[in-house]
């Protein structure tokens, strides 16, 4: 397996072209190209923060402006789930690299995480612009902690991408429920709402989800103005994401050579 | 030194079980079968205990029916199945050219499809760019490299494929079967291409259905059959064996689907005949059809004079259904009379398998005069040199009155098959030969590969 890890190193480039065909080839044919990658979370915000100041009014002060505070916890959101699900198809829309080519097959799940990421950050500059509209107060030390946040969230999905990606290969239904277990996922997360409005209860259940620290770190570092507190709990986060993808990339070796039987 | 080492290699692939393709995440946990059902219940061996080792720098064939093991062999040296048993060790860089192009991605360019697939293959970027050219050049697709390749035509996708592979530059080349694809001049091309690969001391493996290209190009040759070895060794003498084999099985079926038409024959003549009075014989038999030369397989007749039997036999005198070009081949009519006649004729028809007649004579034309049929025995007609080209064929045989009244008529329900090694065309093959003036001067390419050795 560590052995198979190694040589992850040794397609490096073959994953970067990978992910820039994947990106190429997303807008190919487009009129607004790689424009959609800062249209798309923009139009998100938009529909979000109609939903919440004009339909749905009633919010706590501290949480002023609802449409940041929301942007922050949505833009991760969207990288990680649209990773898992992409990946849930990803070696049955690749199966015929895997069946005819020498191919090592967790190329095609990392490339998927990997261009998400990029369009991640891409994203990342429609945030930028409203920090600066509404003069956020940002400190160097807190943004300093911002790519640590990226990384954990990064192995996290590598991790879990992995195991759903070969999963699915000997259970299709995985696709299937995914998307309605994004959703689930989606709400048992502070993104649209502040983790401050749970009861105590309701926090501890919250706290053994994983993205929920990912989102307050998010939310920590952007939005609340004050010291990043949540440092722990993503150090715990991280060290658990490395668990996960470490066992999620043992699975994966596992069944490596069912794929190119059962794709 | 050897380029491919295969030991003791057993690939056992799962058959689908019903019941695997219903399960799902759910109730595998439920039911708790889920280590089960990733075990296999109903096995089949695609690959079974076969050893065999190429030396590097020869060319080495594998043929075989469909379904015979070849391409999952392919695979297991290529690394893209692991062998559940055995080993398979190559040493060197390996190209398989077993799905062409299987790495492009639609919407992008050629141009960028072959540097990803040239990295896929284990190119860097700069060997790529080194061979950009002469891979274009070589696909033919100089004026579309930069369109995307989804508007490629298959032949330029398979092209582009074909070349962005031959030029990873291997030390071990795998083909599959690939020579199927493109035209004439692209398929030269890559004989070529191959010639040039063994010139420079690398090693090929084959898999292919062209037993020419096998005896032509291969210096070693491996006969798979149902997965187990058949035969290896000199290519000539592999393929020989091989060719035999597939006649073998050839005059197997042509004897259940003979054995079929004369059942259904039988069952339709039947069938008509228990519509009429039954237990009188028709003064007219029902279902003539009007223009014999068109009807569909089938028997009628009144049977006063019966045809018992038919065989199809070649030199050695033994009934058979595949016989060779230029051999001597006759067709034995076995009779019997019911009662005395004397106003009958045998006739023959040779067809095509589109249903082309080839020859046709009877008793009559040929002026034989009828005199009396009685009892049991047989009328053989003999065909002193089957000069015909390959195919499969299919006989009428009849005896009827002069004035075409059928006693019994067996239409199309008797074939044979010609095998040929030379794949010229028509229906007819006349004896012949060539002669040149020195103007003109030629060589022989190729010594008969029907002539083939035991």
């Amino acid at each position: 397996m560590f052995r198979n890890l190694a040589q992850l190193v040794r397609y490096r480039g073959l994953i970067q072209s990978l992910v820039a065909r994947e990106l190429k080839a997303r807008y190919r044919g487009s009129v607004l190209g790689f424009f959609w990658s800062f249209i798309n979370p923009l139009l998100l915000l938009l529909i979000y923060s109609f939903v919440f100041t004009v339909v749905l009014p009633n919010r706590p002060a501290d949480l002023e402006p609802f449409a940041l505070f929301m942007f922050c916890g949505i833009l991760p959101w969207t990288w990680f789930s649209s990773s898992l699900l992409e990946a849930s198809n990803v070696l049955i829309s690749g199966g015929n690299l895997i069946k005819k080519v020498l191919f090592p097959a967790e190329v095609l799940p990392i490339v998927t995480v990997l261009a998400n990421l990029v369009h991640f950050l891409l994203g990342l500059p429609i945030l930028v612009g409203f920090l600066v509209y509404y003069q956020r107060p940002l400190s160097p030390l807190e943004l300093a902690c911002f790519p640590l946040v990226v990384l954990v969230q990064l192995i996290l999905t590598l991790g879990l991408a992995l195991i759903v990606s070969a999963l699915t290969v000997h259970f299709r239904d995985i696709r299937d429920i995914l998307s309605n277990l994004m959703t689930l996922w989606f709400f048992s997360t502070p993104i649209i709402y502040p983790m401050s409005m749970l009861p105590p209860r309701g926090r501890q259940v919250l706290n053994l989800n994983p993205f929920t620290h990912l989102a307050v770190s998010y939310q920590e570092i952007l939005f609340y103005p004050g010291p990043f507190g949540h440092w722990k709990w993503l150090l715990a986060t991280g060290l658990a994401a490395t668990g996960l993808f470490l066992a999620g990339y043992f699975l994966f070796d596992r069944l490596r050579d069912s794929f190119a039987e059962e794709v | 030194m050897l380029a491919i080492e295969a030991t003791d290699v057993t690939k056992i692939y799962r058959r689908y079980g019903r019941r695997h393709h219903f399960a799902t995440l759910k109730s595998a946990l439920l039911t708790g079968s889920l280590i089960r059902d990733l075990r296999a219940e109903e096995r089949f061996a695609a690959v079974d205990n076969v050893s065999f080792s190429v030396r590097a720098g020869t060319t080495f064939g594998i043929v075989g029916r469909n379904g015979s093991g070849k391409s999952t062999m392919l695979k297991l040296v290529a690394g893209i199945t692991k062998p559940t048993r055995g080993s398979v060790t190559v040493t060197g860089r390996i190209s398989a050219l077993i799905e062409l192009g299987a790495g492009f991605h639609p919407e992008i360019s050629g141009r960028e499809n072959v540097f990803i697939n040239g990295i896929m293959l284990g190119l860097s970027k700069r060997e790529i760019m080194r061979r950009f050219d002469e891979i274009v050049e070589f696909a033919e697709v100089r004026d579309f490299i930069d369109a995307p390749v989804k508007t490629y035509s298959s032949g330029m996708y398979v092209r582009l494929g074909f070349a962005v592979a031959i030029h990873v530059d291997p030390d071990v080349l795998l083909v599959d079967e690939v020579l199927a694809v493109g035209d004439q001049s692209f398929t030269h091309k890559c004989l070529d291409k191959f010639a040039e690969f063994k010139r420079r001391g690398k090693t090929i493996l084959l898999v292919t259905h062209s037993l020419e290209l096998v005896e032509r190009f291969c210096d070693e040759a491996l006969w798979l059959d149902a997965g187990r070895i058949r035969a290896t060794g000199d290519p000539r003498r592999v393929v020989g064996a091989y060719i035999t084999d597939v006649a073998k099985s050839e005059e197997r079926q042509l004897a259940a689907d003979d054995a079929k038409a004369r059942g259904e024959a039988v069952r339709a003549e039947e069938s008509g005949a228990s519509a009429e009075a039954p237990g009188e014989q028709p003064a007219e038999p029902p279902e003539v059809p009007p223009d014999m030369f068109k009807a569909g397989e089938g028997r009628w007749g009144s049977r006063e004079a019966e045809i018992t039997a038919v065989e199809i036999v070649g030199e050695d005198g033994v009934p058979g259904h595949v016989f060779h070009a230029g051999d001597r081949v006759s067709v034995r009519v076995r009779f019997a009379a019911r009662e005395v006649v004397s106003d009958f004729v045998f006739g023959i028809g040779l067809f095509n398998a589109e249903g082309v007649c080839c020859y046709g004579t009877n008793t009559e034309i040929e002026g034989f005069e009828a005199e009396r049929l009685e009892g049991e025995g047989e009328a053989v007609f003999t065909i002193e040199h089957l000069d015909l080209v390959d195919g499969t064929y299919k006989v009428d045989v009849a005896i009827h009155r002069r004035d075409g009244y059928p006693y019994d008529y067996h239409r199309l329900l008797h074939s044979f098959r010609v095998k040929s090694p030379a794949k010229d065309v028509g229906i007819y093959r006349p004896r012949h030969s060539w002669r040149f003036s020195p103007e003109a001067k030629l060589s022989v390419a190729r010594k008969d590969p029907g002539e083939s050795p035991d």
